[in-house]
Order: C-alpha cells, then structure tokens, then sequence
C-alpha cells in the first residue's frame, strides 16, 4: 500500500511537472511576439506604477473595453473604438480637427478644382515617419492607390471606390482626380498615409505619420503605443500611453479607483458619483443617432401613420432624464448637432410627446386596439438596452404593446442589419467621415446598407442631386431636404445623441472632444 | 497494451467528435468573420473577395477537413482576425491560464481533502453543522462574485493587491504568481465546497460498513480506521470527481479572467467567439478537450492504483 501511494505521489508530481513545463515552454513565443516592431525595454511598460510614478513619467493607462481590430491597419478600420486610437497614430494628407473641419496634416496645403473632381496637395516639407524616413510624393501615391483598390483588388475604403487616378507630378506634389464631382471627397483624404511596399501580411501595424507610433501589442490584454519625437505638429503631453482591455465595467471602475487606469471614455453616468475626487468628468456627445429604427418594410411599419403614432408615442426627456441626467440631445432626424450647418435642431420638435394624437393617428391606421412591436437590441450596447426599457414602458401608453429582444452583437449584425430580419431595433448610427452622405447615404431606396427598408422616390431623387453638386450652398439645402423627408415620412422614431462622460483621473488635462468618435491623446497632459 | 491502444484509440473518438461538434455549432450561429475584419463601413465587394481569402465559400465538410488535415500535423492555422498563427497567438495565454488552473486546482486538493475528513471524523458535531452551512454558502456563490467581492474587499479596502494590473512571468516571477491568489482562490472556493462535501458524504458512508465494524472490532480507533480502511475506499469517488473540477476550474477561469483582467484563453476564447475566429475558439476547445479527456484517464489510472479491484478495459 505504500508503494501505491509512493506511485500515485509520483504521477501527480510528474503530471505537474509536465504541465507546468509544457506552459513556460510555450513562452518564449509570447515575449517575441510582445516585442515585436518595438524598441522599448521591458521597464518601459506602465503596469505595476502608481498613479504619482506615472505622473513623473508622463504615462498614462487608459482603459478601453473591447481589443482594437486584428490588423491595425489605417484602411482597414473596422470598428469605431479602432478608429479612435489609430487617429493618433496615422494621419492622412488632411485631418480632422475638434471644430469638425479638416486642416491640413501630411499635406501642407491643397487645392479643389471648380469642377469638385479634382484635388491637388502639396507635402508638408521635412514631415516624417515614425521610423524618421522622410514621407515621399511616392508613398503618398502608394497609400491612396492601395486604399483605393487601383493596383488590384476591391477598394479597401468604400469611399475610395470612386477614384480615378493619383498621380505624382513632381516630387512634392500629388492631384487626386475622382470619377465624379464630390466636394466631400476630401473628407476620405484623411485616410493614413503609410510607407510604400506596405502589405499587411505579417500582422504588424504600418508606420505612420502622427503624434504617436506602436510600440506592443497583446491581444486582448492592451496596446502600448510612444511620443513620437520627431512630430510635425505640437509635441504630445505624453511620453507613453498603455491601452488597457478590460471587457467587464465593474472591473474598469475598481480599476481606475485602484489606480491602474487614469482614463477611461464612454463611462455610466452613475459611476462618476462612485469615483470621487480623484477623477473629473468631461462630457460630451457621442456623435450618432439613437433611434427606434424601424423596419419600413414590415406590417404594420410600413403605414406612415403608424410609424408617426410611434414618433408621437415616444418621449426622449423622458429617456433623457431616466437614464441620463437629462443630458443629451434629443433628435427629429439622422443628422447630430455637430454636423454643424447640415443640422436642422427644429426638427427635434416635428413630433411632439403627444400620447392622444399618437392613439389618434393609430385608430386612423385601423390599429384602435395597439399593436405587438418587437425591438431588438444588441444585448452589449447598456444605453440601447436602457433606451428600450424605457420606450417599452412608454409605448404602453398608446397600447403598443412592445417587447424587447437582446441578441449577441453578431448575431444583430447578421440577422437585424444585413438580413433585415427585424422589426424594429434600438442602436446608435455613427459617420466614418464627417460629411452628411455617411449619414444619409443608407436610406436610398437600393444602398446595400439600407437596413430600414426606406423606400421613398424623392429621397433617391434629391440624394442624387446632391451628390452631383458642386455648388456648397445648394448641397447643404439639398441635404437638409433629404434630413427634412426622413422626418415627415417618420423613417424611425429619432431618440438623441448620447451624453458621453470621460472619467479622467485629476491631474490629467486637456481633453479636447471632438465631433467624431476620436481621443485625441496628443492634447492630454499632465497639469503640475 | 490492447487496454492501451483501445483506450488511445476512444481518446481519439471523443476528440474527433468534439471537433466536429464545435464546428456544426459555429456553422449554426449567425454572423461571418469578415464583419469583425471588415466592420459595418464596407462594401459587399470586399465582403465577397475577403470571404473567398478565407476560404469561406467552400462547403462545410471541405472547410472542417482542410482544417482537421492541418491540426493532426501540428499547424492550428492562422486566425481570421489577427492574421497570425493560432499558436503564436495561444501560447503567452496558455501559460498564464495553465498556472492559474493549476494554483487553483492544488487550493481544492489542499482546501478539501483535509476539511472532508476532518467533517467526517466529527460527523453530527457542532463544528460538523456550522461548516455544513458555510460549505453549502460557498457552494452556492458563483467565482464571478467571489472575484468581484475580493477586489473589492483585498484590493480596494485593504490594498493587498491592486486590480486591473497583471504581472507578466518576465517582468516580475514573485509578483506573477503571488497575483494568482486570490484569482484562483475565487476559482477554487465553490469547487472545493463541493468536494468537502462528496468526500465527508463517501467517508461517512463508508464508516458505516461491515468492514468498518470489523476493523473497531480488531482494536482500531475511529480515526485508525479511518485511516487504515476507510479512506482509501472513501477516496475513489474524489478523485474521479477531481478529474472532473479539472474541467470545471479551467472553465471558472475564464469568467474569473475577465474580474481580475488576467490575460489568458478565456477572454481571448470570449472575443474570438464574439468575432467568429474560427481557428482560434476551434484551437482552444481543442487544448481543453485534450486535457479533460487526459485528466480523465489518468483519474482512472489512479483510481486503479488506489483499488486493484479496478481494471482499466
């Protein structure tokens, strides 16, 4: 019996062993690939400072709750928490600034022909990569042929789709010529430029042009990126930054009261009473449109005065107010306040909370006794799930008799947006670009991502008169109108932009907000 | 030997059958990969040439055996999202969940082998009724807020660790598994509950034995017979049960992962589910199969060691 149990000791120690040994085997790989492209030693990383350490080192850990995309690759963007980092690492021949207008970035200063199809830039003198290679007229040609899709392939950009040719005439000039006149095009010329002969295929982040280059990367455990010295513009606040994944919101909070992360965007308005005084609110917009949007393909949705019912039936201070503070900015149609002269703000009061008109308009539609509505939401999106919970209750009213439905973000994706196998659903919708097509493209009757199912001959009419115009005036007029019919065919019942709180430890200045969904972390700094 | 190579040969069954498994459930879920890579902003035409990169056009069964040819040769494949090898993605994080499982599996070991007998020695006592509550409590509170619960209460209150910083093995070994503790004890506090509890209920039965009787009759002691007779029976159904927490614990991790932002399989198996990376969740159902079929067999192996009476076949 002794021996069996000597045997048996064995086993277990052997079997440790080998675990234990099978797993740091698999090490070595993981540090490669952690210091992969860098130059930083392993002291450079933020993780076990303090707050006051990293306030001596101007470091600073900001928190993020998903993993950036796969690639990292500046036309290749997937999702808008990406979009918000690779801003302060690439730049394009123009960048937006926090007024919402583009200034000039790579580029030092352009022109637009008359004709609004062609656009000439000239190279900001002495402007550098991240490894100190000076940016040539070629590696801008590069980049936008390969964002266009011109050596091959589809468009890695949609909007690139519509370019002709970039050519360099000379080796500080490059002319952009597109198919048709569009004057937002220059908007999409805020895509990265990068060095020329850049693939992608190994998985590593191209080198760019902005305030802050890549130096590691762990999956799903964070982003380390560095100041980049030899900036063109103003001299960032930060030597280093670490991008922290952490996916549950209650381990952020303890995070940032612990003192492992000093920074966190897109924070519950509730938490900032939980973290007192060592961290400062800055609130903004979020820059999308929340909507009850509704599937104008499907019974009862496809009669006007349903859809209105609804609109009349819905009250945004309510939601505002509950979930909220109050804070945000109630909508009438898909266009948000910083769009700036594209915005219409009479529209937000179109339809009124008016529960009587509501049931009126109902029974003119023959729905005297309501209707089931269900509304789907993607179970991650809290403000949208919140959101739902509300006009739910809110709907009882007029006797629309609502049900939410959560499903996985992908599943949404698949099933609600692509396949349009929905009834209605609550989420927000974003631009890629600031100009009013991203926004109000969706709804032409055919475009692949009109996921509403809005059909309305006008609307294709005017969309395509104002694509073609070259005039800016009559342009913004004609968008206006296309923003004025998705109101009065009440496409979806409009909620607001979201109030978007950033939690930011004291200490910690210049946060600037922006009309698009971008941290500007060159403009952070320690205050002393 | 044949006991050997049918047994080598179920192995492969089993694993072969969870494979497809996993597949058919990834072929039911909606959503594509290429919307993780692509985002919403795209166009159907690159949706269509990415997809026909991925080789996602092909019919199923073509897909699942160009996958299959390539892992029985050792290459876990490339993951969609990433685009980097599966394995160069896993092997930083299999480490770091390996050392928490096991941590947490020796927490069990240690926390329940001693409780149970110490419960079952004292059978119908005070100290016996007072744990059986407590036991039952544990039993009955999910890792999740034990976690939440610790870092609030260590971490927080009493800044004996601070949450929401990890140390790698590289930078700091001490710090490195010192911030495993109460990460794995959160793992390790339910699953232990319930071992106390099967381990004191199998002795127990087993002290009530014609066996039992006999060896008092020859002049042991209650804890003598304990020890000589009983635990070595009492054990058998610990252990195979052991095999199964293996499984159990390293499924705890990855919700327990996510409270204490530890860098391991789970999160990485949670995202690439949530971004249909196929060959990243496919790699990992794989590494845990693998180890709970193992596990598995070496209980029984055990088990065979402790009783003779057991044969292997």
């Amino acid at each position: 019996m002794k021996e069996h149990r000597r045997t048996l000791a064995l086993i277990l120690a052997l079997f440790l062993i080998v675990g234990l040994a099978g797993c740091s085997g698999g090490n070595s790989g993981n540090q490669q690939q952690a210091s992969e492209g860098t130059t930083a030693p392993t002291d450079e990383r933020t993780v076990s400072l303090t707050p006051d350490e990293r306030a001596s080192k101007d470091q600073i850990v900001i928190g993020i709750a998903q993993d950036l995309d796969g690639s990292l690759d500046p036309h290749q963007m997937a999702t808008a928490g990406t979009r918000e980092v690779l801003f302060n690492l690439y730049e394009g021949l123009v960048k937006p600034a926090n007024d919402g207008n583009l200034i000039p970035a790579v580029a030092s200063e352009y022109t637009v022909s008359d004709s609004a199809d062609t656009f000439t830039f000239t190279l900001r003198e002495g402007i550098r990569f991240h490894s100190g290679r000076e940016v040539t007229v070629g590696d801008v040609v590069y980049s936008l042929s390969r964002a266009a899709g011109l050596n091959g392939g589809e468009a890695l950009i949609p909007e690139f789709a519509l370019v002709e040719s970039v050519e360099a005439p000379d080796d500080r000039t490059v002319v952009v010529r597109i198919k048709q006149p569009n004057l937002e095009f220059l908007a999409s010329l805020t895509a990265g430029i990068i060095p020329e002969g850049y693939d992608g295929a190994e998985g590593i982040p191209p080198e760019g042009t902005g305030p802050f280059m890549f130096v590691s990367r762990s999956p799903q455990e964070n982003i380390i990126i560095r100041r980049f010295d030899g900036y063109w513009g103003d001299k960032p606040g930060m030597a280093l930054i670490e991008l922290k994944i952490v996916e549950k919101s209650e381990t952020m909070l303890m995070s940032m009261r612990s003192g492992a992360i000093d920074f966190a965007a897109h924070v519950n308005w509730d938490w900032m009473q939980q973290l007192g005084d060592d961290f400062y609110a800055e609130d903004t917009y979020m820059n999308l449109v929340q909507a009850l949007y509704l599937n104008n393909a499907v019974p009862p949705l496809d009669n006007m005065r349903v859809r209105q019912a609804l609109c009349h039936g819905v009250n945004r201070q309510e939601i505002m107010d509950i979930l909220a503070d109050g804070k945000g900015y109630a909508l009438g149609s898909s266009i948000y306040p910083a769009f700036g002269k594209y915005f219409i703000p009479e529209l937000t009061g179109y339809y009124d909370y008016n529960p009587e008109k509501a049931m009126a308009l109902l029974a003119d539609a023959g729905l005297a006794d309501g209707f089931d509505l269900e509304i789907t939401v993607p179970s991650n999106y809290t403000p949208h799930v919140d959101a739902a919970t509300v006009v739910v209750s809110q709907l009882e009213t007029i006797g629309v008799r609502a049900s939410i439905k959560q499903v996985e973000w992908m599943s949404w994706y698949t099933e609600t947006y692509s396949n349009r196998q929905y009834v209605s659903t609550i989420v927000g919708v974003d631009a890629a670009t600031m100009t009013a097509r991203a926004m109000l493209e969706r709804f032409v009757s055919d475009r692949h991502n009109n996921f509403i199912n809005f059909v309305n001959e006008e609307y294709d009419r005017v969309f395509a008169e104002a694509i073609a115009e070259t005039d800016e005036a009559r342009q913004t007029a004609l968008y206006k109108r296309l923003e004025t019919i998705l109101t009065e065919q009440a496409a979806n019942v409009y909620i607001q932009d979201l109030c978007d709180y950033i939690a930011i430890r004291s200490g910690i200045g210049g946060y600037l907000p922006y009309p698009l969904y971008i941290i500007d972390m060159a403009a952070l700094r320690y205050t002393r | 030997m044949r006991t050997i190579v049918k047994k080598t040969m179920a192995m492969m069954a089993t694993l072969l059958a969870i494979s497809i498994l996993a597949f058919l459930a990834f072929q039911i879920l909606p959503g594509d990969p290429t919307v993780a890579i692509l985002g919403m902003n795209t166009s159907p035409e690159r949706v269509a040439e990415l997809r026909d990169t991925l080789g996602l056009n092909d019919p199923p069964p073509v897909r699942y055996g160009r996958w299959l040819s390539r892992f029985v040769t050792g290459d876990m494949g490339r993951s969609y999202s990433m685009n980097r090898p599966v394995a160069e993605q896993l092997a930083g994080k299999v480490q770091v969940t390996a050392t928490l499982s096991a941590i947490a599996f020796v927490m069990v070991v240690l926390l329940s082998v001693p409780s149970g007998i110490f419960l079952a020695r004292n059978e119908g006592g005070k100290a016996d009724r007072v744990f059986l509550v407590l036991n039952q409590l544990l039993m009955s509170t999910p890792s999740v807020l034990i976690g939440l619960i610790f870092t609030y209460l260590f971490g927080l209150l009493l800044r004996v660790f601070t949450p929401g910083q990890f140390v790698h093995l590289s930078q700091n070994a001490g710090a490195y598994y010192a911030q495993m503790f109460f990460p794995a004890l959160a793992i390790a506090l339910p699953r232990s509950a319930m071992t106390i509890k099967l381990l004191r209920g199998s002795i127990a039965s087993q002290m009530r034995q014609d066996y039992v009787r006999t060896a008092y009759s020859r002049g042991n002691s209650r804890a003598g017979a304990l020890r000589r007779h009983v635990f070595r029976n009492a054990i058998l159904p610990v252990v195979t049960f052991l095999a199964l927490t293996m499984a159990d614990i390293v499924a705890g991790s990855i919700i327990v992962e996510q409270v204490f932002v530890i860098p391991g399989i789970g999160r990485l198996l949670l995202s690439s589910i949530s971004a249909r990376d196929f060959p990243v969740v496919q790699a990992i159902i794989m590494m845990v199969a693998v180890l709970v079929v193992f596990v598995n067999y070496l209980a029984d192996m055990i088990n065979q060691l402790i009783d003779p009476r057991i044969r292997l076949g």
